[in-house]
């Protein structure tokens, strides 16, 4: 099977032009170039490179899930006109979320990496940190667009449906955390690696950070899960693991998104 | 051309289509009128494939709506709301739903029919952003979208609401004139004398059910109104009688 229908490529090319002038768009761009170019400014490239790493698994979904939200409301009418074309659910549904999530993709890679090759940061091992945390983003962004899908198709209302898409991203990229640590600390007696491990793999925001601190190599910052990933599978196996975990991440709300949109009544 | 059987459809607690039955004429202008809220859009919408019928089957042409999508590449649907992308100008719209209909798997050679356009005065809104546009003429640009590729079948939800008396004499203009040419439409709208002047046939919905479905004249003759809109109101007084 062709990955890509022509359709989908073509309703593709058409939100990319749309989502593309969007002001909000370079706005996104414009944050992360300014973020990482004062990073750069008053740090070194190591330092800069974390503290990056906590803008983007902070920022990231927050704007995925917003922006997607926005956009899809705002793409509804739209979607009805394009679903009385000889197009099916599963083309548009493909159409709309590449359209979506390639240019919010593109504007973090763009604004985050321009300052790094400005200030001509040219270490190799810098270099390959700096693709993961880009690869990181870009995945985390790929998840929380696909959950925009997912809120939409589930909550009506316009004004509850942003509601549960910050509500989402307050769980998963502030309070999870916090959670797992309080867990952590009401057990503390027990052994609750195992645990640990699979909270962590419940989140796509924490097996990001697990995987670029297990890269940075900086247990100081890992966090309570970091820890127990990197004493459990130590660096390589630990962001083989992460990693593939993330990726189904990425399958599953994409999944959930698809089977909502084809059921759902324009 | 259009068969409906059995269609129900419940959103919550809301039941909008009760067993909605009924057969679209090839053309003809099958106007579907009802009261806010009697489910013409619903059915529309159902038609077209947006709304999934709880039970029920419609077939256009003896395709089973929902199995696939090739249908509606012989038909023109001009919705009730014009919203687009803010930042796609009419003029890239256009182009976008060429595009589509030309992917279309089994597509044939595809006709544009642009006189809606300068009919319309479009013109000179062609290549600004949509959302410049008034809603007036976004609903100009949704016309000459539905009429864009000389579909077989039409389908207009309140084609004319939102219209000046201008662009309203045209788009009914074009109807008759698609008519004549063998083309089958449905419309809904809330002015009956409007109506009155395009329709062949009449659909009646009151609270998601077939009331009357049939030919013009032979509800006008069993009602003994002269009128489109005496006739579903006697309809309408019939049944809150009952």
């Amino acid at each position: 099977m062709k990955l890509l229908s022509p359709i989908t490529t073509k309703i593709v090319t058409y939100e990319l032009r749309e989502v593309g002038r969007s002001r909000w768009l370079f706005a996104y761009a414009a944050f992360f170039l300014v973020v990482a170019d004062s990073l750069l400014r008053f740090g070194g490239a190591d330092k800069a490179l974390l503290s990056l790493t906590s803008v983007t698994l902070f920022i990231v979904p927050l704007v995925a899930l917003v922006f997607g939200t926005v956009f899809l409301d705002d793409a509804r009418e739209f979607t009805e006109l394009l679903l009385a074309q000889p197009v099916t659910r599963r083309q548009l549904y493909a159409g709309l979320y590449l359209g979506l999530t390639l240019p919010l993709a593109a504007a973090f890679i763009l604004g985050a990496a321009v300052p790094f090759a400005l200030h001509r940061i040219g270490d190799p091992r810098l270099g390959v940190s700096l693709a993961v945390l880009l690869a990181a983003g870009v995945t985390l962004t790929f998840v929380f667009t696909a959950l925009a899908f997912v809120v939409a198709a589930f909550v009506d209302d316009r004004l509850r449906r942003m509601g549960t898409a910050i509500a989402l991203w307050l769980v998963a990229a502030v309070l999870y955390d916090g959670l797992v640590l309080v867990l952590a600390m009401l057990f503390a007696d027990y052994p609750i690696e195992r645990m640990m491990l699979g909270l962590t793999l419940g989140n796509p925001v924490d097996l990001a950070r697990v995987i670029l601190l297990l890269q940075f190599d900086v247990s100081a910052l890992m966090g309570y899960t970091g820890a127990v990933f990197q004493q459990f599978f130590g660096g390589a196996i630990g962001i083989a693991i992460a990693s593939t975990a993330l990726a189904l991440w990425v399958m599953l709300p994409v999944a959930l998104g698809l089977r909502a949109f084809r059921k759902r009544d324009f | 051309m259009i068969t409906v059987s059995g269609l129900e459809k419940r959103y919550g607690a809301q039941q909008v289509l009760r067993a909605v039955s009924l057969d679209v004429r090839r053309e003809s202008v099958t106007a579907v009128v009802g009261p806010n809220g009697a489910g013409k859009t619903t059915l529309i919408k159902s038609i077209l494939g947006l709304v999934h019928p709880d039970s029920g089957a419609i077939r256009v042409d003896d395709v089973l709506v929902g199995e696939d999508c090739s249908y509606r590449s012989r038909i023109g649907y001009m919705p009730q709301i014009a919203r687009y992308p803010h930042n796609l100008t009419a003029r890239e719209l256009l182009a976008m739903l060429t595009d589509l209909r030309k992917a279309a798997p089994d597509a044939g050679p595809l006709r544009r029919d642009e006189t809606l356009i300068e009919q319309l005065a479009l013109t000179e809104q062609l290549d600004k952003p949509l959302r410049t546009l008034s809603g007036g003429t976004r609903q100009k640009v949704n016309a000459v979208a539905a009429f864009l590729f000389a579909p077989d079948l039409l389908i207009l939800d309140e084609p004319t609401a939102g219209l000046d008396p201008a662009a309203s004499a045209v788009l009914k203009d074009r109807i008759i004139a698609e008519r004549a040419a063998g083309r089958t439409v449905i419309v809904t709208s809330h002015f009956m004398n409007e109506l009155e002047e395009l329709a062949t046939d009449v659909v009646f919905l009151l609270e998601g059910a077939v009331r009357y479905a049939g030919p013009l004249d032979e509800l006008l003759r069993r009602t003994r109104k002269a009128n489109l809109g005496r006739a579903i109101s006697h309809l309408m007084m019939e049944a809150a009688a009952a």
